[in-house]
């Protein structure tokens, strides 16, 4: 398969720190001391020869990529090319599939998340998904829950607030924080779970296609919030829509038949791909 | 404010520990395998009560079983005082009832189950199947109550006379009508038995893929002939299916055939005359039983009535299940 | 042919009208048994029949008060054995089970589920009533557990697995643990099913006398404690029925409106809970 070295160089590295937009609520979200000393090499996923098994049938077939931290990081592919796969791989939600197998080798922050008790993993890796998926709770309770199950139980209300301010959805459900989530419309839903997903901190945030059920505007703003939580915290999503991955992210990977075919700045790869069958992908040539 | 500031969701190293007996300790730790083992035992225990419940049925029926040997089921004596137990009357009893259940039940419950299914209209269809499923679920013991007070005096007054003038030259139905016997009790299990056939059969009948009555009906069939070549033998082993389960609530029914099927454990060839089944001498003498055998003798039938009921029933899923897979539909 | 033709389509009529007089038949001769439960039963319901206990025959104005109390009772024990037993094994179907245990575990409560509830009684009598000595409460509300675990456990595992995914998903993706996501998410989003089958079962063997008849036994006056005989409304039914006497019959009909109707507002209430859930569902 061609080759597919990540592109990594210096005019990285001065993407990852962007000081804009760096709301009022910024400075409460400063990493904890020792946060620095783990992102000072800016890498925050290393992934070698992750191969995906499920059953006998092997899904993705040995990709290496390397995510740098506080920026966005897009998969896109036609459907079927395996980019769910290598995103769940990354908190082991894979896992939830049964005859699902997994081998090669994926560092978080110098560490092998296979080796790692996943409960810890997945609170470190946050996810939202697809289709919103709140629970039939409160809205409160939606966010609260993964304080909650993580024993924590002060300043309860604060932490929530604080979530749903950063996922952009404070102002519009202040005032029935105990109405039950399915009370909210598709785009509230979305980003009450990116709420839920912010509010026990989360390192990485990984994004399964979570517009695809939405409608332009509400897709608009998520995009908006993903560039305002750039700054603390490591994004991956996955999208079918290359618009979507030209505006919001930093980095691209285009995978095809669970194969990694490029990995680029994005600007490059849309303007300038080194790959045909990337050319070939975004501009609409299949897929 | 700071959600950061809390140092149950602080970074702290998340690493769980290494090796076997690590892995362990953090899933332990995690409840998972708890959980798992805990519930694991609940479940294991529906299948201890299960295994209990045949051992001890077992177990308590070994005099008899030793004492009497398979003549058991061919001796029609069943005389406590001189402990002779023969199970005949009982057998024939608890077979003829739900044969002629069976047969007043099974065109009536199929019949009004393709009506259902095949030619009311969706929702009067979905009405009328809740209604039935309704009649499925009423006690026991209030169908004996009804067959007591209404069908007793119908057989007793109207329908046994009827019969005896009209049929009397079958032995079937010679003899005078004490409003308490086997056609009674065969009356009243019909009643119950038939919600379970059309609730069932409906279902199975529904579950007919829509392009095979299509099918039919392009050809030119009549819906009479669609319905019946087409559709009922596609859906025919999950109608057997339904029926095998009425079966088997026929045969283990206890409360109503205890109260009309008259108690005498006799055999007579006259459905008019009263009779005996083996759930009604069990009801019956069960707490009157005194000498271990004549005791054992009651737990044996139970034994009896549990094997065929546990064959019945077992048939009878395999049937409907084959059905609703071949019609695509999803298993019961 | 075109006699053949004629033929055809009067069959066609003669056969699908049969099929509907099948249907007439069946559910006409069903409500007038009914009804004429309700006029009979109805009759003979009063205040007295709610609150007094059975009066000594030939004298007036006695009730069933204590077969109410004692049904209650009996239901009471049922829920307490059979509850927990019935929804964790169902939980374990439904979240943990592998394909073999799964089989043998639904084998199991569906032979369980088809045991004659004569034979119920039996078991019931050997493993409680003989260890003790004599009949009472407890073996009665044994028996009926046994009972409601089958269906509680089907019901249980049913409603448990028709929560959507994503929502497992989302607590995993959290950082909860399987059985954190289980107890926090998964049932309570089944809970309302999980209730429903619960109340079905109770349902369903409240109206249950065979498995009563040598465990409970029955008893003319109050039963205090768990240790002794008790009546119950389904026994009382099945004695006064078979009795000789007017007033046990008067009593029997209004016994068995009162049972009937107990089943049939749970039944009913279940169903439309469960119709609304599943029309609304996601």
């Amino acid at each position: 398969m061609a080759s597919v070295s990540p592109v990594r160089n210096a005019e990285t590295e001065n993407m990852n720190r962007q000081p804009d937009n760096a709301r009022d609520a910024a400075p409460s979200l400063a990493k904890p001391p020792e946060a620095p000393a783990v992102a000072s090499s800016s890498l925050r996923f290393k992934v070698s020869k992750l191969k995906v098994f499920y059953g006998s049938k092997e899904v993705l077939h040995g990709i290496d990529l390397e995510i740098s931290s506080n920026v966005v990081t897009a998969l896109i592919g036609p459907s079927g090319c395996g980019k769910s796969t290598f995103l769940r791989s990354l908190n082991r939600m894979n896992e939830t599939v049964r005859h699902a197998r997994l081998e090669g080798q994926i560092l978080l922050d110098g560490d092998n998340v296979l080796n790692m008790d996943v409960v810890r993993l997945r609170r470190r890796v946050g996810m939202v998904f697809q289709r919103p998926n709140p629970f039939p709770k409160s809205i409160f309770d939606n966010v609260a829950y993964g304080l909650r199950i993580n024993g924590c139980k002060e300043k309860m209300s604060d932490a929530v607030e604080h979530s749903l301010r950063r996922a952009a959805l404070w102002e519009e459900v202040k005032d029935q924080l105990h109405k039950s989530a399915y009370a909210l419309s598709g785009g509230q839903q979305q980003r009450l779970c990116i709420a839920r997903a912010l509010a026990v901190d989360p390192e990485v945030l990984l994004l399964d296609e979570p517009c695809s059920a939405l409608d332009p505007v509400t897709t608009a703003k998520i995009e908006e919030l993903l560039f305002q939580l750039k700054p603390t915290c490591t994004i991956v999503i996955v999208t079918h829509n290359m618009q979507q991955a030209a505006r919001a992210s930093d980095f691209t990977a285009f995978l095809l038949e669970g194969n990694l075919i490029e990995f680029q700045k994005t600007p490059k790869l849309f303007t300038t791909p080194s790959d045909p069958r990337t050319e070939a992908y975004i501009t609409g040539r299949f897929g | 404010m700071g959600v950061s500031s809390n140092p149950a969701v602080g970074h702290e190293p998340y690493l769980a520990p290494r090796g076997k007996v690590g892995d362990f300790l953090a899933r332990l730790r995690g409840g998972d395998e708890i959980a798992h083992l805990l519930t694991l035992i609940f479940a294991a225990g529906v299948i201890l009560i299960t295994s209990l419940l045949v051992y001890e049925l077992w177990i308590n029926s070994a005099l008899s079983r030793h004492t009497f040997g398979w003549k058991f089921f061919v001796t029609s004596v069943w005389d406590p005082v001189f402990n002779h137990f023969g199970a005949l009357p009982f057998l024939y009893g608890t077979v003829i009832t739900t044969v002629v259940a069976l047969i007043i039940a099974v065109p009536l419950g199929v019949g009004a189950a393709i009506f259902l299914a095949e030619l009311a209209p969706p929702r009067a269809s979905d009405m009328l199947a809740f209604v039935i499923d309704l009649l499925a679920a009423v006690p026991s013991v209030i169908y004996g109550v009804l067959g007591i007070f209404v069908v007793v005096p119908f057989v007793r007054t109207a329908l046994g006379p009827f019969l005896e003038s009209t049929f009397g030259f079958l032995p079937l139905f010679k003899g005078p009508s004490y409003g308490l016997g086997v056609l009674t009790a065969s009356l009243v299990l019909t009643i119950m038995i038939i919600p379970f056939i059309i609730s069932v059969s409906r279902e199975v009948l529904m579950a007919v893929p829509v392009d095979q009555r299509e099918a039919a009906l392009a050809l030119g069939a009549t819906r009479w002939e669609s319905t019946i070549r087409v559709v009922v033998p596609f859906a025919s082993t999950g109608i057997a299916g339904s029926i095998f389960l009425a079966m088997a609530r026929a045969l283990g029914e206890t409360m109503a055939v205890t109260m009309v099927i008259g108690n005498d454990p006799r055999i007579s060839a006259s459905l008019l005359a009263p009779g005996y089944s083996i759930a009604a001498v069990i009801a019956n003498e069960f707490t009157e039983a005194t000498g271990a055998l004549y005791l054992q003798a009651l737990i044996e039938l139970g034994l009896v009535l549990f094997l065929v009921t546990f064959i019945l029933n077992g048939l009878a899923r395999l049937l409907i299940v084959a059905t609703e897979q071949r019609g695509g539909g999803t298993p019961a | 042919m075109n006699l053949r033709t004629i033929w055809r389509k009067t069959l066609n009529v003669t056969m699908l009208s049969l099929t509907g007089a099948c249907t007439l038949i069946t559910v006409s001769v069903l409500f007038f048994i009914l009804g004429y439960l309700v006029y009979n039963g109805g009759r003979d319901l009063s205040w007295n029949f709610f609150t007094k206990l059975p009066t000594p025959v030939g004298e007036t104005g006695g009730g069933v008060a204590n077969a109410i109390v004692g049904s209650a009772k009996l239901l009471f024990l049922a829920m307490l054995f059979g509850v927990p037993v019935g929804v964790i094994a169902g939980v374990y179907l439904a979240e943990f089970s592998g394909k073999t245990m799964n089989f043998v575990v639904r084998y199991t409560t569906d032979l369980l589920n088809g045991v004659p509830s004569i034979v119920i009684g039996i078991f019931a009598y050997s493993i409680v009533v003989v260890p003790m000595r004599h009949f009472s409460t407890l073996a009665g509300g044994f028996a009926l557990g046994v009972m409601t675990i089958p269906i509680t456990v089907r019901s249980t595992e049913q409603f448990l697995r028709a929560v959507p995914n994503p929502l497992r998903e989302g607590a995993l993706a959290l950082g909860a643990s399987k059985w954190k996501t289980i107890l926090t998410v998964i049932v309570p989003a089944a809970a309302s099913g999980i209730i429903t089958g619960i109340m079905l079962a109770l349902a369903r063997v409240a109206g249950e006398t065979a498995p009563l008849l040598f465990t409970a036994f029955g008893n003319q006056f109050w039963s205090p404690g768990w240790n002794q005989p008790i009546a119950s409304l389904p026994m009382v039914i099945y004695t006064y029925a078979t009795g000789p006497y007017e007033e046990w019959h008067e009593q029997a009909w209004a016994a068995g409106l009162v049972l009937l109707g107990l089943v049939l507002v749970v039944n009913i209430g279940t169903r439309l809970v469960l119709a609304r859930k599943t029309s609304v569902a996601r």
